[in-house]
């Protein structure tokens, strides 16, 4: 594994996040000019072709670290480790965006900034969770002791997301919230489910763009850690 | 006795034993409870919010802060003249070393919380007589849970700068299910609700146990063999 | 523990580790037969360490086996592990409970029938039966070494693992250490001595390995004085 290799990695990863961005735009377009407005929640409502698929991407960043993790203590394979880190450091980025784009939504509709609603409950956990990975990783230098370690964090983190939901749910059928509109609604008309799918292909890009970015940048800096303890 | 019973006992034991010679963490956790009630008494408005609605809120926050404070203790000794070693070098099954420590923590913050529950009754004027089964009952649920993987998480945590603060940051959130379960059960256990609106707190608390429980003592290898 | 003839105690084989990318012991061999003292020397980083840790069980290598007596060094419960000793250049003793209560623990640990009394016979062999009650913290060096010493024997290992032992140690009580280190070997157990020290174990030692960079530079008996000895291993450190 050489530097090269770690570069054309982190430029291949780079130009995926570009097209993805520009998709992203693509989206915004999309999602403002050619898709119908909700009757009740007006323009608001539009954010939610972001909101959802940012969730749906944390989750997904997530449940890869959980995976990767539960992979590498079995297989003791360090691109194991170096992709959960990316997985990570790309995750905690969609949950922040989530958490920042979801009270800007509430405000206008629920007229408060935060609501404890499932979604947004979740992210917030795996916002926590994925600091808490990041924090460890952060604070540990034997790259053999910070792998297992987040190995053991990401798993336990992975299992703890339905014991989230569960709780979530159980306090939800025993305290109904007053909110009546939910977040997604379960018929959407055609061009709606169609933007949110583009948008969700285009969150996934983005996700795979730069995780491969991430993972890019892993690979230059082990084979400069290596260079320089030899 | 099977063996990695044996051993995991022979583990606490030492623990407990020298715990009680020293008594340093034992104390400093209950003042630390002690002052956390103080406080709450202090931030509330009596007359504003009755004591029943915040008790077990207060309670479990108090709980969970204690347990907080205690938990790093198991693993700081062993760092103490490579104690650790001590242990791993030995034919210990490393399962048996996680239970060894978890059954430490559990009499260790059970302790913190038998000394704790009468002092909240006292400050908060609380009535505990009919619900006291129930409460020590829902107690041990939710603390085997969240010491479970306090102490796994312990582990870790000792080999950072900051030991301190790594723990609540990777704790915290695992706390929530057993806290929300707990202060939920606990709430319904004071106000003389039927074990039926209980249940199906109870089933996530028990089912949270049985999972990080088994988790945790298969994952403990990964955290303390090189 | 049984042993048949001519099995090695303590054998090796293409150990290597690495932290990450950095690979500190490449393709280690060992080998060692009862009644050897096996000095280690070599300069800081080495690997020499990481190589006991290694053979103590409490590393593992990322290629390569340890087998003790026969018996691959694998699995915490390997029952192999009664077998082996380790004197660290730590105590591995809880300051909180006495001496006493610090052995009859270990003795738990390795399974050993009355603990307690196990525990006062080894406190008693090293010459600390007046310290029994004490803790820990209240030792000299020497008597901490000698404390962990029984320690490291008393569930009576046939391999002795030993970590730069004379650090620090005063000439008395390094005498006594030498002592202990030669009625071991006369009671045909295996020991290994990592040392920066060669003079202060050369006269006991039955042979001599130089690890320069992870690997051996030189495995031989150990022959003639050690001023003949140090010019060749001044040059393999490149001092």
């Amino acid at each position: 594994m050489t530097t090269a290799a770690a570069r054309a990695t982190a430029r291949l990863g780079l130009g995926i996040s570009l097209v993805a961005l520009a998709g992203l735009a693509a989206v915004y377009v999309l999602a403002l000019v050619y898709t119908p407005v909700e009757a009740r929640q007006g323009m608001a409502q539009k954010i939610f072709y972001l909101h959802v698929p940012a969730a749906w991407s944390a989750l997904i960043s997530f449940s890869l670290v959980g995976i990767t993790s539960a992979l590498y203590l079995w297989l003791h394979d360090p691109r194991l480790d170096r992709f959960a880190a990316a997985s990570a450091e790309v995750g905690v980025a969609f949950s922040a965006i989530m958490l920042t784009t979801g009270p800007i939504w509430a405000k206008p509709i629920w007229g408060t900034w935060w609501t404890w609603d499932a979604r947004l409950t979740l992210t917030l956990f795996l916002f926590f969770l994925f600091i808490g990975y990041l924090a460890l990783r952060a604070s540990l230098h034997d790259p053999s002791e910070r792998a297992r370690f987040s190995a053991v964090v990401g798993i336990l983190g992975m299992l703890l997301v339905p014991f989230i939901h569960l709780s979530v749910y159980l306090f939800r059928t025993l305290h109904p919230q007053p909110v009546v509109l939910k977040p997604s609604a379960p018929s959407l008309p055609p061009e709606m489910l169609r933007t949110l799918l583009i948008s969700t292909a285009v969150f996934t890009l983005l996700y795979v763009g730069l995780v491969t970015l991430r993972y890019g940048l892993g690979m230059a800096q082990d084979a400069r850690d290596e260079t320089s303890d030899a | 006795m099977p063996d990695a019973l044996r051993l995991a006992l022979a583990i606490a034991g030492k623990d407990i034993r020298a715990e009680l010679r020293s008594r340093t963490a034992l104390l400093s956790a209950v003042v630390f409870a002690a002052l956390v009630l103080v406080v709450f008494n202090f931030a509330r408005d009596p007359t504003a919010i009755s004591a029943t609605d915040l008790a077990p809120s207060v309670l479990w926050v108090t709980f969970a802060l204690a347990a907080m404070v205690a938990l790093n203790r198991a693993f700081t000794i062993e760092r103490e003249h490579g104690a650790l070693d001590g242990l791993l070098l030995a034919p210990v099954p490393r399962g048996a070393l996680f239970g060894g420590k978890l059954l430490a923590n559990l009499a260790f913050v059970g302790t913190v919380e038998a000394v704790t529950l009468p002092l909240f009754v006292l400050f908060f004027n609380v009535d505990l007589t009919a619900a006291l089964p129930g409460i020590i009952g829902v107690t041990a649920l939710a603390t085997i849970g969240f010491v479970s993987v306090g102490t796994i998480f312990s582990a870790m945590a000792v080999r950072t700068r900051f030991a301190e603060l790594m723990l609540p940051v990777l704790l915290l959130p695992f706390m929530v299910p057993p806290l929300i379960g707990a202060v939920q059960v606990t709430s319904r256990l004071l106000a003389g609700r039927p074990l039926s609106e209980m249940l199906g707190w109870l089933r996530l608390l028990a089912l949270y146990d049985i999972v990080f429980v088994t988790l945790c003592t298969m994952a403990f290898s990964a955290v303390v063999d090189e | 523990m049984p042993s048949r003839d001519g099995e090695p105690l303590l054998a090796a084989r293409g150990l290597r580790r690495s932290f990450g990318r950095l690979r500190v012991l490449h393709d280690i061999d060992l080998s060692l037969a009862p009644g050897e003292v096996l000095a280690v020397a070599g300069p800081n980083g080495a690997g020499k360490s990481t190589l006991l840790r290694i053979l103590a069980g409490l590393m593992r290598p990322t290629a390569g086996e340890v087998r003790v007596l026969g018996q691959p060094l694998t699995g915490d419960a390997a029952r192999v592990r009664r077998a082996i000793g380790l004197l660290s250049h730590q105590s591995l003793l809880y300051d909180d409970l006495t001496l006493a209560e610090n052995l009859a623990f270990v003795a738990r640990l390795y399974g050993l029938a009355r603990p307690a009394e196990a525990a006062r016979a080894a406190l008693d062999a090293a010459g600390l039966a007046g310290r029994a009650d004490e803790s820990p913290r209240r030792l000299s060096r020497g008597l901490l070494q000698r404390a962990a010493i029984a320690r490291a024997l008393l569930h009576g290992p046939r391999v002795l693992l030993l970590d730069e032992p004379f650090t620090a140690l005063d000439a008395v009580s390094a005498d006594r250490l030498r002592a202990m280190l030669e009625a071991r070997r006369a009671e045909a157990l295996g020991l290994v001595v990592v040392t920066h020290h060669l003079a202060e174990v050369w006269d006991v030692a039955t042979r001599v390995a130089v690890m320069v960079e992870g690997r051996w530079v030189c495995d031989e008996p150990r022959a003639g004085p050690l001023e003949r000895f140090l010019p060749r291993y001044r040059e393999w450190i490149g001092a």
